[in-house]
């Protein structure tokens, strides 16, 4: 089985670092491998850490935090035996790196399964930083690249700056979902797809906490047919269902089981695991614009006669 | 008992780099330092000494400084050469260069025959296809070699691997679907065996021989850089960039203080995986702990990739073939702030800029630095630095910047800059050295050895001629003087290391460090410069042989 890697992209300053430390505030019990490329900028909340040892910082929960300088496919390489047990992987990579890079390189790791690219900006400065005649390729280039695009410290912007910003944004990444966020909080759900479990038994669940409602909405569908998952992938994949995140273990029409994921628009359809429980689909949008209309539609049109 | 022997070393003819006495026949050493050059009447008042005369037929030189080199070219002799060029190595045998993929082919089946049966890796190093037309090097081609064990050859550039199918198989990457821009696929969806970039590369590397802690911290490759280095005439050479952890720093403090070790080498830090702040900490501790033969002290940044892989940052009008730009390799606001501590504490940076916008975007932060930590004499110096056009000069020497420019590159891959690359203009404009002469910017000239060989007379004639593998003077303009570019392999380059008050010229008072020389290079002619014979050196006084060393 392989172990899902979230890579979280963005320049500094966008708050990969805070995003990072609310998704281990809100591991729901994973346990977390965090790799950073450097230890320079505190990468952890001091009041999680639990010990360090060389480059390994030890976090409570059973999570750990590693440096990998430059090598990022020996720190993966060595992961497995170095921690055995870990069920997530969250790359942190540097404010100048390109993340459709590094997702490329763990696409090279069969003991890997790539979930998503997440993509911090900066709501006061990345449409600057966009037009730096040094940076603005790279910026560019990082945000294209996203399948979560969050537009972070919406809370200093005015609220007709943040619209346009969102707009522009939706420009940059084709492929991405834009969604606001304040001090990097994006429900954990949303970012890491499931709690507990491995990728593709674990269920998805519905984000909860007050911030997150607010924001935030979901839905549930038993699905008690046989579809035609890839389909129904692509059409919850397009933009207009307004499907963040989504989830589902179905039975096609040959009586395969298969997990449905999506992020953003990047779907992936595998055979479900022995002891997966067929028949529900999770999916995770902004309030107001999960179209579940749209949503039963795309069953309905997948449904394979029978 | 003998203390405090002077000798005197008579020479045909001794160039010293010293314009107060351009010329001599005579240079007394005591100590290991030059106690005074000229004629024999004017050395013979430091009392008694014995008259050496085995240089008599030879001609002196200050002994050359390599002012970009990585001490990793000793450590890839130990495979087997399959470059496109002929190539000394430390025995100084000369391995021929390979004419076709065939022949390259054929060398590993040779290699692999002595080897007999076994699954040990075969690696190769130094190969360069551009040579070979539009084929590439394929896994069918080292299948050929061997199905039983690993076979990996390392391109020229460094920056590539060819592997065979058992090689593919042992890094996981024999299957269908592979889906990443360094790992192109053949017409049965599997990948080739070519592994582009770091990510691809590290895979294989580990099953092919080139594993990143066998490759670090290498005494016996040291030990074989050495011995290059006497070949060519070198008494100082860089090792730039390493991480200097403190078991390598002892290994080379061990080895570089033995007797025979000939060679003083100048390790720079590498800045990478630390803060600004945890780099100079690192390095102001490391300078303390520098002794004669071992200089530490001094920090290596990469702020952009190379040319020849597209990853080089370039400014408008970017890459020639429409390539996307390259890559930063550091924060700008970590190369300021790093700029800014070193300059607070003395500390020398060297850094790696390829593409003018790399250029461009150091200069900026250095001038910043300067604001807040204003330094008179930190030499702060550009290393490639290849496309830096006449304004960006204009600004090193305002900065108080060197340079070190990277001539080999118009020879091995002068005709790709020119036809792919930068472009015709710019290829042209490629390591200005007569525009950072005429600028006023202290210069350096290297051959960041092993990506070209070591020898810097072979990278002086690059400097003076221009010349590409196909015969192409690219940038006549360009091209310097024989006079200016040996100044360059000796003064110019102990400038940037802040050692020429110690090496590159003789003078009194300075190291007796000579490269000893068959051929004169001012009488030899600029256009078979790389053609001078190299009898050994002299460094702190020793004497070595090429012959037997």
């Amino acid at each position: 089985m392989s172990v899902s890697v979230t890579v979280i992209g963005g320049f500094l300053g966008a708050g990969k670092t805070t995003l990072v430390n609310h998704l281990l505030r809100n591991a729901g019990g994973l346990r977390i491998a965090v790799l950073v490329n450097d230890f320079g900028a505190l990468p952890i909340d001091s009041d999680l850490i639990v010990g360090s040892d060389g480059d390994t910082l030890e976090i409570s929960g059973g999570c750990i935090c590693c440096s990998y300088g430059s090598d990022l496919m020996e720190a993966l390489l060595d992961l497995p035996q170095r921690r055995p047990g870990i069920d997530r992987v969250l790359i942190e990579t540097s404010g100048v790196a390109l993340p459709g890079m590094v997702a490329s390189a763990v696409g090279l790791l069969e003991a890997y399964a790539l979930d998503g690219i997440v993509v911090l900006a900066d709501a006061e400065t990345v449409r600057r930083h966009a037009a730096d005649a040094y940076l603005g390729d790279t910026i560019t280039r990082q945000l294209a690249a996203a399948d979560l695009l969050v537009l972070n410290r919406c809370d200093l912007i005015a609220a007709e700056v943040r619209d346009e910003t969102l707009r522009w944004l939706e420009g940059q990444a084709p492929n991405g979902r834009v969604v606001p966020a304040e001090r990097s909080v994006v429900p954990a759900e949303l970012v890491l797809g499931l709690r507990g479990g491995d990728r593709a038994a674990g269920a998805l669940r519905a984000p909860g906490g007050i911030a997150a409602s607010v924001l935030y909405e979901s839905v549930e569908l038993t699905v008690d047919r046989t579809v035609d998952v890839d389909r129904l992938a692509r059409s919850l994949a397009a933009p207009d269902a307004g499907v963040l995140r989504a989830k589902g273990c179905l039975r096609d029409a040959s009586g395969r089981l298969v997990v449905l994921q999506i992020v953003g628009r990047r779907f992936e359809c595998t055979d479900a695991p022995a002891g997966a429980t067929p028949g529900t689909l999770v999916a995770i949008g902004l309030r107001g614009q999960l179209d579940r209309a749209a949503i039963d539609r795309a069953l309905e049109e997948t449904y394979f006669s029978s | 008992m003998q203390v405090d022997l002077t000798t005197i070393f008579s020479a045909r003819r001794i160039l010293t780099m010293n314009p107060n006495r351009p010329e001599a026949t005579h240079v007394a050493v005591r100590d290991g330092r030059i106690l005074g050059v000229g004629p024999l009447d004017e050395l013979v008042g430091w009392g008694p000494h014995t008259l050496d005369t085995r240089f008599a037929d030879k001609v002196l030189m200050p002994g050359l400084v390599e002012g970009h080199s990585h001490v990793s070219e000793g450590t890839f002799w130990r495979y087997l050469y399959l470059g496109r060029f002929d190539r000394m190595d430390p025995d100084g045998k000369v391995w021929p260069g390979a004419a076709s993929i065939e022949e390259v082919v054929a060398r590993l089946q040779a290699a692999d025959a002595k080897m007999g049966a076994g699954t040990e890796p075969l690696s190769g190093w130094g190969l360069d296809p551009i040579y070979y037309g539009e084929r590439r090097v394929t896994r069918q081609d080292l299948d050929r070699v061997s199905t039983t064990r690993p076979v990996g050859v390392m391109h020229a550039s460094g920056h590539i691997f060819n592997v065979n199918s058992r090689a593919l198989e042992l890094a996981a990457l024999l299957r269908p679907r592979v889906n990443h821009p360094g790992v192109p696929l053949g017409a049965d969806g599997l990948p080739t065996g070519e592994l582009k970039g770091p990510d691809a590369m590290t895979l294989a590397g580990k099953h092919i021989g080139f594993d990143r802690e066998v490759l670090a911290n290498d005494e016996p490759g040291l030990r074989q850089f050495a011995r290059l280095c006497v070949r060519q005439g070198v008494t100082t050479a860089t090792d730039l960039a390493n991480l200097l952890p403190p078991d390598a720093v002892a290994m080379m403090r061990r080895v570089t203080d033995e007797a025979a070790f000939p060679v003083r080498i100048m390790s720079f830090r590498r800045f990478q995986g630390v803060t600004p702040q945890q780099a100079v900490d690192h390095v102001v501790d490391l300078r303390d702990q520098s002794t004669e033969m071992l200089r530490l002290g001094a920090i290596k940044l990469f702020v952009d990739g190379s040319i020849q892989g597209f990853s080089a940052r370039l400014r408008w009008p970017g890459y020639y073939n429409g390539a996307p730009n390259g890559l930063w390799y550091t924060i700008p606001g970590q190369i300021r702030e790093l700029y800014h501590l070193a300059l607070e504490q003395g500390i020398l940076v060297h850094s790696h800029t390829n593409g003018d916008q790399a250029t461009e975007m150091a200069l900026d932060c250095l001038e910043q630095a300067l604001r807040d930590e204003p330094a008179r004499d930190h030499r702060f110096t550009l290393q490639h630095c290849q496309l830096a056009d006449a304004a960006q000069f204009r600004r090193m020497k305002a900065l108080g910047m060197c340079v070190n420019l990277f001539p080999n590159h118009h020879f091995y891959w002068g005709d790709q800059h020119y036809a792919t690359t930068v472009g015709p203009e710019r290829a042209m404009r490629m390591n200005a050295c007569a525009t950072a002469l005429a600028t006023g910017v202290p210069m350096a000239i290297h051959s960041d050895a092993p990506v070209t060989p070591l020898g810097p007379l072979f990278t002086a004639w690059c400097a003076v001629n221009r010349l590409t593998a196909s015969g192409r003077t690219l940038g006549t303009e360009e091209r310097i003087g024989v006079a200016d570019a040996l100044r360059t392999i000796t003064l110019g380059a102990a400038y940037t290391l802040r050692l020429d008050g110690e090496v590159g010229s003789i003078e009194v008072g300075k190291r007796a460090d000579f490269a000893v020389l068959e051929d004169d290079p001012l009488e030899i002619g600029a256009e078979r410069l790389k053609d001078v014979r190299i009898w050994g050196t002299v460094q702190g006084g020793r004497v070595f042989p090429a012959a037997d060393v």
